[in-house]
This record gives C-alpha cells, sequence and structure tokens, in this order.
C-alpha cells in the first residue's frame, strides 16, 4: 500500500505502477459529464478555466446529499469512459490525476503518457463506504448543475489502484479479457 | 370492489424507493457472500469484501448503497377488482420525490433529454401497469442506475436463430459492458413478444429473486448455460479479472410473431436494486 498526497506532482506521478493500491490524502475536485462539457466549452472558447488543474486530481463523481452531521452522502465513481473526449485537453493543462471506473479511449491512454499523467480507478458501486474517507465537501463551481456541480472534497486514505500509470500500461489490458 | 387510496400508494412507492437504495436485496447480498467464498483471484476477492461492507453499512447508516440512486421505474399489477381513489400517476411521482427528499438520495432525472435541466426531484419515474386478477395492488419499484443501463441492448433474432446465436448476443453485450457496469453482473434478458415488449420483459426479469429459476425447463437450461459462457469471460468484479463475472441470469418470454425472436438484455450491476409490496 503507497501514501500519497496532493497534489500530486510529477515526481509523485512517476513513481506509481499500474495496479499499485493507494491511498490518496488530499484534495480531490468532483467535475462529471456536464461540468467537463462546461470546461472543455470555455477552453474552445479560447478563455481560461475557472479552475486550476496543475497537479490536480479530478474524480468521476456526483454524489448523494449529505445526511445532517455527515460530510457527504454516498460518492463512488462514474463511468470514466464518457469523459474520454473531453479529457485530453485537460491533461495537457497540467491535471495530475483523475479517479473513475471503466478504461479508457486509446487517446486519453497517450495523453497520459505523454503529459506522465496518472489514471486511478476507484471500487464501483460502493458510495457508502467510500463516504467514509471524505472529511468535508463543498460545491465551488457550476452550483447549478446540482449533483453534476464541482465539489472539492478532502479525503483521507481513500483506496484507489493505479489503473493507467505514466508509461501507459494499462490495468484492464493486465486482466487479460479487454475487448477487442 | 375493494378501495385503495391513491395516498396508500404514494406511501407504499417512497417506502420501496428507501428500501431499495438502503438494504441490498438479500438474494444478491446471499450471492455476492458466496460468490466471495468461491472466487479465487485475490484482487477479485478484495473487491468482493469491500461490496459485501459496503451493503452493511448503507444498511445500518441508511446511506444510498450507490450514489446512483437511479432512475426509478415502477411495476404495478393491478387487480381487476381494485378501484383506486385519488390520481394514480401524481401518487407515483410524489411517492418517489418524498423518498429522494427524505432518504438524502441523488436526484438524477433531467427534464429533457437535449435541454438537459436537473428537475430537483428524480422525477418523472418510469410507469409499467398491468391488469391482473383479484382485489390487490402489487407495486414494485426499481431505482436503476445508469453505468449499467447504458450497456443493456436488444437484437431481433432470426425466428431460425440457433441457441448460440442467443448466447453470442449475450456474450457481446456483456463484454461492451466490460468493467463500466460494476460487475459481478445481473443479467435479465428478455425473449420474446414485440422489439418494446421483450425490453419490458428484461427488465422484469431483473426484478424476480436470482434465486428463482424459469418456470420452464428449456429457458432454466438457457439460464443456466448463459451463466456459464459469461463467466468464462474471467471479465471478474470491476472487469480486473476473476471467475465472477455474473451472479445471475434471468430470462422472461412471452410468445412472438412467427417471423422474429427478439432477445433483450438488460444489464444491472452488484449493486442490483428493488423492493417491492402488496397493497
Amino acid at each position: 500500500m503507497i501514501n500519497i498526497t496532493t497534489p500530486l506532482t510529477e515526481d509523485v506521478r512517476k513513481t506509481l505502477k499500474v495496479g499499485d493500491e493507494v491511498l490518496l490524502t488530499g484534495t480531490i475536485l468532483t467535475a462529471r459529464d456536464a461540468a467537463h462539457k462546461r470546461l472543455c466549452d470555455t477552453l474552445k472558447r479560447g478563455k481560461s478555466l475557472p479552475l486550476n488543474l496543475k497537479d490536480a486530481v479530478i474524480y468521476y463523481c456526483g454524489p448523494t446529499p449529505a445526511r445532517p452531521g455527515r460530510p457527504i452522502g454516498s460518492c463512488g465513481p462514474t463511468t470514466s469512459s464518457r469523459m474520454d473526449s473531453f479529457t485530453p485537453a485537460l491533461i495537457s493543462l497540467g491535471l495530475g490525476g483523475m479517479i473513475g471506473k471503466g478504461d479508457r479511449s486509446d487517446e486519453v491512454t497517450r495523453a497520459i503518457k505523454k503529459h506522465k499523467c496518472v489514471y486511478f480507478l476507484a471500487t464501483g458501486g460502493i458510495g457508502a463506504l467510500l463516504s467514509t474517507k471524505v472529511r468535508s465537501s463543498k460545491v465551488i463551481l457550476y452550483n447549478d448543475l446540482g449533483p453534476e456541480a464541482v465539489h472539492k472534497l478532502e479525503v483521507k486514505d481513500f483506496p484507489l489502484l493505479v489503473g493507467i500509470d505514466s508509461k501507459g500500461r494499462d490495468l484492464y489490458d493486465k486482466a487479460g479479457w479487454k475487448k477487442e | 370492489m375493494r378501495e385503495i387510496s391513491a395516498s396508500k400508494i404514494r406511501e407504499a412507492v417512497t417506502e420501496l424507493c428507501l428500501k431499495a437504495n438502503f438494504d441490498l436485496r438479500q438474494d444478491v447480498l446471499g450471492a455476492l457472500k458466496s460468490a466471495l467464498k468461491k472466487e479465487t483471484n485475490a484482487r477479485a476477492k478484495n473487491i468482493l469484501k469491500e461490496v459485501v461492507e459496503n451493503a452493511k453499512l448503507a444498511k445500518k447508516k441508511r446511506l444510498a448503497i450507490c450514489q446512483d440512486t437511479g432512475l426509478v421505474s415502477i411495476f404495478l399489477e393491478i387487480g381487476n377488482d381494485v378501484a383506486i381513489k385519488g390520481d394514480l400517476e401524481e401518487a407515483l411521482h410524489k411517492g418517489v420525490e418524498d423518498a429522494y427528499k427524505k432518504g438524502y438520495l441523488r436526484k438524477s432525472v433531467v427534464n429533457d433529454s437535449l435541454m438537459r435541466k436537473n428537475t430537483d426531484t428524480n422525477t418523472p419515474c418510469i410507469i409499467h401497469v398491468d391488469i391482473v386478477k383479484g382485489d390487490k395492488i402489487k407495486v414494485s419499484v426499481s431505482p436503476k442506475g445508469f453505468g449499467s443501463e447504458n450497456k443493456s441492448a436488444i437484437k431481433m433474432l432470426r425466428p431460425t436463430a440457433s441457441e448460440n446465436e442467443i448466447v453470442d448476443f449475450v456474450i457481446d453485450v456483456v463484454k461492451r459492458a466490460g468493467a463500466d457496469a460494476c460487475p459481478p453482473l445481473i443479467l435479465g434478458v428478455g425473449m420474446g413478444g414485440t422489439f418494446d415488449h421483450a425490453a419490458l420483459l428484461s427488465k422484469k426479469a431483473l426484478l424476480r429473486s436470482i434465486e428463482t429459476r424459469n418456470t420452464k425447463k428449456h429457458f432454466r437450461d438457457l439460464e443456466k448455460s448463459l451463466l456459464k459462457a459469461v463467466n468464462s469471460l474471467k471479465i471478474g468484479p470491476m472487469g480486473l479479472g476473476g471467475n465472477t463475472t455474473a451472479l445471475a441470469v434471468n430470462i422472461e418470454e412471452f410468445p412472438t410473431h412467427i417471423a422474429g425472436l427478439p432477445v433483450a438484455v438488460s444489464v444491472s450491476c452488484h449493486a442490483t436494486r428493488s423492493a417491492e409490496k402488496v397493497l
């Protein structure tokens, strides 16, 4: 088990190998379909992003609302591949890592390799359990998107696997079944 | 004629939505535990352990099993001898809205497939009604996440298609679902009827306990061979390898036309949720 903290600098990213079990502590930002579309539309218009993504970690997650007294509701990963068309643009801005479930396009893998980024896997469908690893949650952008707003999460020992490492090695390839 | 008030139905829908989202079905939990015992792949075992632990925590703390608390489908079996007093349709939508507010469940429904504004109520829900004999109403709710829903598929096979062609189609669906649909999966397969009816049957198949097999022997046999074929893919829990790619294959079937054999596959995740009640 490897303990890492944010910001996820290139030095740290380069030490991580595909299949490594990691506990992540620090700040991560949730963003899923609608937020990705808005971020990339902003870039297309030639404007700069309202977020600094340098060495940041994006978590593909839309949590359930928090019960009173809890920082967050259930908060597991959503399917990463839906973000594939938006991802290379964000990686090229210095994004340090992404957390999600499922495999990525070749284009994303190439961008990961080129910019020495990391793609982490979180176990899907265990959102209640993962909520116990979150210390605080605050919406910082696109509040009107509700569950799809960008939340800033402070996490402690958030359990992850390295799905694609900075050399572009892919854990699903290693599992052997991967779709042709 | 027995009278049932719409408000009773609204309360039942709320209760069932909450139950389904917090309390993993006993048949599903049982299958996960037995898969955990049988699984030999270390990573797969770890994932199954997390999944079982998550179900316990969700139940105890009344937290959603999964943050994707779904788009709710409601299946009603309304007896011929029942009179519903009040607005049934409103009761169903309001019942869902109440649950999603009260239970701190995610509102995942947008108002229009292109404009995509969140309705903030998790409604509308999808409503299916069957008219049956008797003086009762059976209410089943299925809050289904879209990680798996996005992988569902239908194929209109030739009437003379071999069993192999059916198996190949299901295998193709499962391969394309890969890790995204959160395996180990539960597959609801609808066979026969029309294009739309096969899809509905595949959804109904997911409501049936995975400990119960089809009543017809040839469909029971097909359920068994499909499950074996799917598990031979070794996709495993969360697609990271292992023996447990699916927990069950449930087939529901209906007569069909001389020219066709519709086959629909509803892909569902390891957190397949539903709850039912008879009023």
